[in-house]
């Protein structure tokens, strides 16, 4: 019997259906858009201690009425020794030898390889084929290399460069994470068999994120799985994106390509625009993604309603639109957990804090805090009211606050 | 037996070439019902009636504007439409022959009104919209807030903030305007309409926070204090462009071409050209306003370039400055070329879009379907990295709530909308503008006729109109689970093409109809 079951009979139940196709690095043919309901998991400890992979395994499959197998994930923050930390960890999917080696030419091109290996995964029975082969490089972009010399780039955008290009150019090849100090480990199946796949249990991380996938028309992907990931940012993300349209052309105007065919994608790129290039403080850039009604910006104070109606009309088309719920994780410039809802909250969120203060929860459904520590203190956000805890610094964000407080000094 | 001229002699001998233009339609008066008050004599302006001893006659000349039917008190009037009397042929159609006839009489350059009558099929009618099912809830307007606030201007397309939280970038003293929705009335001049109807545009405008064109005509002092709803036009022939113009106004739009007639400039008939006209356009008492057909500083972009830094120093910067471009074939590059020049906006006109005078082989013949022309751009725009930093204004046949949305989702931030307007007043879109003595009181200049409309009752139709046009957006919008008109800006993905010829949907960027998500 699979864990996550009472019994035999309900796993044979939801067993019934015809199953869809499942593809692995290479994006399956004919899809363009991938859409569906989901279940969300993070949690973090703002001391900088260690949270064991089976608690986070455990607040994920406890959702259990969110996942239909079609694909599940965690992103693990502040899991790797000091000497590999400062490194970019660039995980892939690959479907053949081939394509893994054309995509470490491509690197090799364009940096130096620090540290090479395959991630561990242990086969689990009940999952189907296929499974892409999963590859972790520790690695430093040379702006200098003759791939990039003229560009003139940081080093993050160097490595934006080479996972765009790796994944929009080398078919069977698709980068999974590309972070400081993070890593991503997803698949197609349910949620307990990917954190088996990975044999989470072995890892130990400051901060976990995680998802599993109820997709409504797409078939499972192990590369278009949740968390999408680039550079240190990573995003779980339920909901419809109702505006993605637009908001791809946003972000396409801003020099990315997509090619993972979710929103989520899209959120991602925008976390790392606003945030990033943009340099807006994370509630600011929040306030962007799900901003609140004319109505309530005229009963702002002035400055506030100032800051309110600009970022409505220069970031309109950052505006998602439709329902979503959404973590956000990022390692630098400290480990941060950013959780929040759609303007209107047509998708569960729910934060939770341990008794001892040192852990953080963001979750879609209040059972999958219980379940690791039955006496948390829970709590939910206002719409579109981001909550923010970082290592070294606590809560900084409940959630409930107004939308620009701590902007202003 | 003799050679040489063998013409018979006759009085009037083109009479039979004219005479084979027959009547389209006919006032048809049940005796038995008129009254004989002579109402309808006195009501067709286009002398089409006559009073003759024992009832009233037909003497030609009727456009079916529906006035005499819609002010006879007994309702004893019905208009027919009169079929054919030309041998049949599928070329040479009714329409083909009559303007030979006509031509071969007139010799001149054949005039028309509104926009194009051509059967091409409206591309809008072709498109569906999507709605929200399970996996995304819709959202129901009545209940819930569904934001329609539309801004018109140049944007930075990043918010620079300083370390204590002030904007610092210039999209703080960029001028931008604030419509309550994404409407705008087009412009339509003082001068191919009446005074009493630019009034009620405006007051519409007013009720409606949204923006209202000047049109070419300049803007009478009279209508100074709706400053904040007008957009001025400066057009190739530069009427009542004043320093005052240039003060009182919500922002500046530089004319280079219109939907109906992409190539020609403005034409207001002499018989039109009154003493406000003349006064309000600074030009002689019943001339020709004849606008030049290109502006003649503006042979290239770097000359645009340089008249809206001058438009933008003559406002102080306070207003945005847009450029009003036809739709033609090349309209993604033209586009681009205008943003790079400066506009704060561009306005497309789409080639059905209506005039109150144009020749009418430019009308029938040239330009771009606005729906082509929106999505174009948009993708040009977006392709080169430029559309988050201008507003797009589209028009030209957007003729109810379903075309503005489809118009928005094909790339626009603001429908404009005239014909609608007019038809809210009494318009009956009989194309007879440019010949001046408008039954309904809309496109006249004549005091007896512009008095018909009372510009109070024509404010509050408009109004209502485009109210109820808002309140379908919502409802579209909801059903979409869109809760703000911005995310369907260009959101093509949103629409799917339901039309004869795939060609169209994927120049457009449209899915066909069928084709979900993935």
């Amino acid at each position: 019997m699979r864990k996550g079951y009472d019994n035999e009979d309900e796993f044979d139940r939801r067993e019934d259906l015809p199953l869809l196709p499942s593809f692995g690095a290479q994006r399956p043919p004919g899809l363009q858009y991938m859409m569906g309901g989901c279940g969300i998991a993070g949690t973090i400890d703002v001391n900088g201690g260690k949270i064991p992979g089976s608690t986070i395994t455990s607040m994920l499959t406890t959702m259990r009425e969110r996942e239909n197998g079609l694909g599940a994930g965690y992103s693990a923050y502040g899991l790797f020794p000091k000497e590999y930390k400062d490194h970019y960890c660039m995980q892939f999917f690959f479907d053949d030898e081939d394509s893994r080696i054309a995509a470490e030419e491509y690197l090799k091109d364009r940096g130096e390889i620090v540290r090479e290996g395959s991630v561990p995964t242990k086969r689990v029975r009940s999952m189907r084929p296929p499974f892409p082969s999963v590859w972790r490089y520790f690695f430093d972009p040379q702006p200098r290399s003759k791939m990039f010399v003229l560009r003139d780039q940081t080093p993050d955008e160097c490595i934006v460069d080479i996972v765009l290009g790796i994944n929009g150019t080398i078919p069977g090849a698709m980068c999974v994470s590309s972070g400081k100090d993070m890593a991503v480990f997803k698949g197609n199946g349910y949620s307990y068999e990917i954190a088996e796949h990975y044999d989470l249990e072995r890892y130990q991380a400051s901060m976990w994120l995680s998802h599993s996938r109820f997709p409504t028309n797409s078939p499972g992907w192990w590369a278009g799985a949740h968390p999408i990931s680039l550079l240190d940012w990573s995003v779980c993300h339920n909901g419809e994106i109702t505006s993605y349209g637009v908001n791809r052309k946003l972000v396409e105007m801003n020099g990315y390509r997509l090619s993972l065919l979710t929103d989520t994608e899209v959120v991602t790129y925008l976390w790392d625009l606003l945030v990033r290039r943009h340099n807006l403080p994370p509630q600011v850039a929040a306030f962007a993604l799900a901003p609140q009604y004319y109505s309530q910006i005229e009963r702002m104070d002035e400055r506030s309603r100032k800051l309110a109606e600009q970022i409505r009309m220069t970031y309109k088309e950052a505006f998602l639109n439709g329902p979503f719920s959404i973590l956000v994780g990022r390692s630098r410039p400290d480990i941060t957990l950013i959780a929040m809802a759609d303007r209107k909250k047509l998708r569960p969120l729910l934060f939770g804090r341990s008794m001892d203060g040192s852990r953080y929860y963001a979750v879609s459904e209040e059972s999958a805090v219980r379940v690791v520590e039955e006496q948390a203190t829970t709590w939910v956000g206002n719409p579109g009211s981001p909550m923010i805890a970082q290592v070294g610094k606590g809560l900084m964000r409940k959630g409930t606050e107004a939308p620009f407080e701590g902007v202003f000094r | 037996m003799s050679g040489g001229d063998q013409t018979a002699k006759r009085k009037d001998p083109e009479s039979i070439y004219r005479n084979v233009i027959h009547e389209k339609f006919k006032p048809s008066i049940d005796r038995n019902l008129c009254i004989k008050c002579k109402r309808c004599v006195k009501e067709c302006s286009f002398g089409a009636l006559e009073w003759d001893d024992d009832g009233i006659r037909y003497k030609g000349n009727c456009v079916a504007c529906q006035r005499c039917v819609a002010t006879c008190p007994a309702k004893a009037i019905d208009i027919v439409h009169l079929p054919t009397q030309y041998p049949p042929h599928a070329s040479y159609t009714e329409r083909v022959r009559q303007a030979i006839t006509a031509q071969a009489t007139s010799g001149g350059v054949l005039l028309s009104s509104c926009g194009t009558d051509m059967p091409y099929g409206m591309i809008f009618d072709d498109l569906i919209l999507d709605s929200a099912q399970v996996t995304n809830p819709s959202i129901d307007p009545l209940r819930e807030e569904v934001e329609t606030r539309t801004y018109v201007g140049r944007r930075t397309g990043k918010i620079t903030l300083s370390s204590d939280g002030y904007i610092t970038g210039s999209e703080v003293t960029n001028p931008i305007v604030a419509m309550e929705m994404p409407l705008m009335i087009g412009h339509i001049s003082l001068g191919a309409v009446s005074y009493n109807t630019q009034l009620a545009l405006l007051q519409a405008a007013k009720n409606l926070h949204i923006l209202a064109g000047s049109g070419e005509g300049g803007l009478h002092s009279d209508f100074f204090p709706f400053a904040e709803n007008v957009i001025s036009e400066v057009a190739s022939g530069r009427f009542g462009v004043t320093a005052d113009y240039l003060q009182r106004t919500a922002a500046v739009e530089i004319k280079i071409g219109q939907g109906a007639k992409p190539g020609v400039g403005g034409h207001l008939p002499g018989e039109k050209v009154t003493e406000l006209i003349s006064s309000s356009r600074r030009i002689p008492l019943g001339t020709d306003a004849l606008s030049p057909y290109p502006h003649h500083d503006i042979y290239s972009i770097e000359d645009l370039q340089q008249l809206i830094a001058a438009l933008k120093e003559s406002t102080e910067h306070r207003v945005p400055v847009g450029v009003k471009i036809a739709a033609v074939h090349n309209v993604g590059a033209i586009a681009s070329g205008v943003v790079r020049a400066g506009a704060d906006f561009i306005t497309l006109d789409g080639f059905r879009g209506g005039t109150g005078s144009s020749p009418r082989v430019i009308r029938d013949h040239a330009g771009l379907p606005i729906e082509v022309a929106t999505a174009v751009v948009d993708k040009r725009l977006t392709a080169e990295g430029l559309r988050n930093r201008i507003t797009l204004i589209a028009g030209g046949s957007i003729r109810s709530s379903a075309d503005m949305i489809k118009v928005i989702a094909l790339g626009a931030d603001v429908a404009s909308v005239c014909t609608s307007a007019l038809i809210a007043m009494g318009c009956q879109v009989c194309q007879s503008c440019h010949r001046g003595v408008c039954a309904w009181g809309i496109t006249t200049q004549r005091p007896d006729l512009v008095s018909r409309l009372d510009p109070a009752i024509g404010a509050a139709r408009v109004t209502r109109l485009y109210t109820a046009w808002n309140e379908e957006l919502k409802e579209v919008l909801g059903a979409m689970g869109i809760d703000a008109v911005e995310s369907l800006v260009g959101n093509r993905d949103r629409l799917r093409y339901f039309g004869p010829n795939p060609k169209i949907a994927e120049v457009m960027g449209v899915k066909h109809v069928g084709e979900g998500w993935g």
